[in-house]
């Protein structure tokens, strides 16, 4: 088991753990911190796939690496824009939820479940 | 070359304004979006009749690097009519957005407007972007930009209703995507290019290939909101504003069905085979019955014009089986690929028609509640009008595109003997033209006493509302066989045979919209239909239970929990059918 191998499992584990955040979560926050979870382990599994595809004398092909950059950047954005979108939904219902016509929570500091 | 530059400028243009705009600020915004939007629809008429006259697709290098080292910019004839239809639909919406988002006299800037002028710029050079990418990397930077500028157009007037509604949104499109990208990471593993005529010599069936080409269409689907990943539509069309609606219905949501059409037909087109084609298509004709179903029983305007999109673009997917060559099992770009197409760009056109009416109608009245929109007609002729011929054009009378779709549709689907896609397409009509009786049934009926409306008339918007119903109407008129490989129509779109095919449908519709819809006594428009609605006392009975239930199958799906379950079921699903083709 070399390390392009470990590194494989590992992006398919961290992209397994944020795959079912993602979807069983039903706090916006956690579904935010899952796609990032998501995000990072699809972008570590371009590394291992840059990292096999290596040229002679390459430590790591260059174009996955170029690719999984602009991924990053693409992935803050999303998260920025979200993160955005809840803090306002916050201000304007007093609670933090998907789920339609739910009542504002009482507690102001905590997220509705 | 000079085509190609003309592919460069179609990016930078709406780009350039959206720069301008952030520096400009202020009442600037409007000034300049005004001047981008003609040019722009300049640029994509002048890509087309490039394309038109030259033989091949146009191609531009960026940076002069060739793939596999650099990335090309390709337009061929059905990039240049998605993006020239795409202008036109923009343009429109401009011209009606025009009097919703103007900076009030007296105040610097108003961040509504400010938004949405930049907003609805980066939606189009998303759309642009995704038109003419030839990798599948470039596709996926344009699907983000494009999310990113339609997700807050859905949030524009600031409601926790609407902002949910983003959220959600937003939070589905990006499960989608990175669904997308692994499947992208995955042929760039096993073939060493992302670029789409590489890749297309390149590929071949092998488990890789097979699970990238599941996990990208799903990721797509799931952005596309084909049932059942269609969680975040409704309420995310229904709640924006008129002009943003009509955009997101309208365009936003043909840009990543484009890139499934790309990635089937172009990239790998020998890999589906037929069992996963059938698959995407019967997806489509579960989207048809549930979401015409649930829009016959809506009691608003927007959520109805909202679900009849959701039908919509499960009518656009069946053209997947009846493209698929009986002997060779590959996709072939024919007359269904070509019905498909035009079936997407009359649907953009008369849908961005119906919600700028049916927004002119909540500005007039206040409401858009269904139930109250008696005497519309009288005080709002233009509005009614633009809403019936935008719904007539969606139902497929001819002369409108969506006829000639079908046309071609049920041709294709005749030489390949596959008859159940033909009662699909027939009874897809009949849905259709449920929901449209049903409104303009309830807009024909007098009003008790005479609404007031709430604010004048504004020609130019009922005007450019006209326009895009009249242009859907009349797509069937233009010589398609240039551009799309559609090879000759049986019967001509405006003889009396035609016009009498259309009629069925709109009985058809009546019927269901009776057993259906809901209805009032003090708003039937003449008493034989308060008869009528009696005589189908116990036909109703049932109609409603099987309504009830299609309507709770609808809120189960719309879970986050179903939809991420399907959004698996359906990847381990597509492997399975492209293994079982080989």
């Amino acid at each position: 088991m070399n390390t392009a191998t470990v590194f494989g499992l590992a992006a398919a584990v961290a992209a397994g753990l944020g795959t079912y955040g993602l979807i069983a979560n039903p706090q916006p926050l956690r579904k935010i911190i899952a796609f990032n979870l998501l995000g990072s382990g699809v972008f570590l599994f371009f590394g291992v796939v840059a990292r096999r595809s290596a040229g002679a004398g390459f430590g790591g092909d260059p174009v996955p690496q170029a690719l999984v950059i602009t991924g990053m950047v693409v992935a803050f954005s999303a998260t920025a824009l979200a993160v955005a979108l809840l803090l306002r939904l916050f201000q304007a219902s007093g609670s933090a939820t998907l789920r339609p016509n739910a009542p504002a929570s009482t507690d102001s500091g905590r997220s509705e479940a | 070359m000079p085509g190609g530059s003309l592919l460069v400028l179609s990016l930078v243009v709406p780009l350039g304004g959206i720069v301008l705009a952030f520096a400009a600020g202020g009442r600037q915004v409007e000034r300049i979006a005004a001047l981008t939007l003609p040019l722009g629809l300049a640029i994509a008429v002048a890509i087309a009749v490039a394309v038109w006259q030259t033989d091949g697709p146009l191609v531009y290098l960026l940076g002069g690097w060739a793939p596999p080292l650099g990335v090309a910019l390709r337009a061929d004839g059905l990039s240049a009519v998605m993006m020239t239809i795409t202008a036109a639909v923009i343009c429109a919406v401009g011209v009606f957005a025009r009097a919703d988002f103007r900076t009030p006299v007296g105040s610097i800037e108003s961040r509504a407007s400010f938004a949405f002028w930049i907003l609805l710029l980066g939606v189009w050079s998303g759309l642009n972007t995704v038109f003419l990418s030839g990798d599948l990397f470039t596709s996926y930077v344009a699907l983000e930009l494009l999310t990113f500028a339609a997700v807050p157009l859905v949030s524009l007037d600031g409601r926790a209703e609407t902002l949910q509604a983003a959220l959600r949104y937003l939070l589905f499109a990006l499960l989608g995507s990175v669904l997308y990208l692994a499947g992208a990471v995955l042929l760039y593993g096993a073939y060493g290019t992302l670029d789409a005529v590489l890749l297309s010599q390149r590929i071949h069936a092998g488990p890789v290939t097979l699970i990238a080409a599941a996990l990208m269409t799903v990721g797509l689907l799931a952005k596309t909101a084909l049932v059942p990943l269609h969680l975040w539509l409704p309420p995310a069309h229904a709640g924006a504003p008129a002009a943003a609606s009509a955009v997101l219905s309208a365009l936003v949501v043909k840009g990543s069905f484009f890139i499934v059409v790309r990635l089937w037909f172009g990239v790998m087109p020998g890999l589906p085979g037929p069992v996963a084609a059938q698959l995407l298509a019967a997806l489509g004709a579960a989207a048809i019955v549930l979401g015409s179903l649930v829009a016959l029983r809506q009691e608003r305007l927007k959520l109805l014009i909202a679900y009849s999109t959701l039908a919509q673009i499960g009518y656009l997917f069946l053209m997947f089986p009846l493209a698929v060559a009986p002997g060779s099992a590959r996709l072939e770009s024919g007359g269904a690929l070509a019905g498909g197409m035009l079936q997407a760009i009359s649907h953009a056109t008369a849908k961005a028609a119906m919600f700028m009416a049916a927004g002119l109608i909540y500005a007039a009245l206040g409401h858009d509640r269904i139930a109250g929109l008696g005497g519309i007609g009288r005080a709002r002729p233009v509005s009614q009008h633009a809403f019936a011929l935008g719904g007539v054009a969606l139902i497929g009378v001819p002369p409108s595109g969506a006829y000639v779709a079908k046309e071609l549709l049920l041709r294709a689907s005749a030489d390949h003997g596959q008859w159940w896609w033909t009662l699909v397409l027939q009874a897809g009509g009949f849905f259709t033209a449920a929901y449209l009786v049903l409104v303009l049934a309830h807009a024909l009926a007098p009003a008790p006493e005479p609404a007031p409306m709430r604010t004048p008339v504004v020609r130019s918007r009922e005007a450019a509302a006209l326009a895009l119903a009249l242009c859907s109407l009349s797509l069937g008129l233009v010589p398609w066989g240039a551009v799309l490989p559609v090879s000759g129509i049986a019967s001509s779109p405006l003889s009396a045979k035609a016009f009498g095919k259309a009629l069925w449908p709109v009985l058809g519709g009546g019927v269901l919209a009776i057993l259906l819809g809901r209805w009032e006594k003090e708003t039937l428009p003449v008493p034989l239909a308060g008869a009528m609605v009696e005589m189908a006392g116990p036909a109703r009975r049932v109609a409603l239970a099987v309504g009830g239930l299609i309507e709770r199958t609808d809120l189960a799906l719309r879970q986050w929990s179903a939809a991420g379950l399907s959004l698996l079921v359906l990847v381990i699903a597509f492997c399975a059918a492209m293994v079982a083709a080989r």
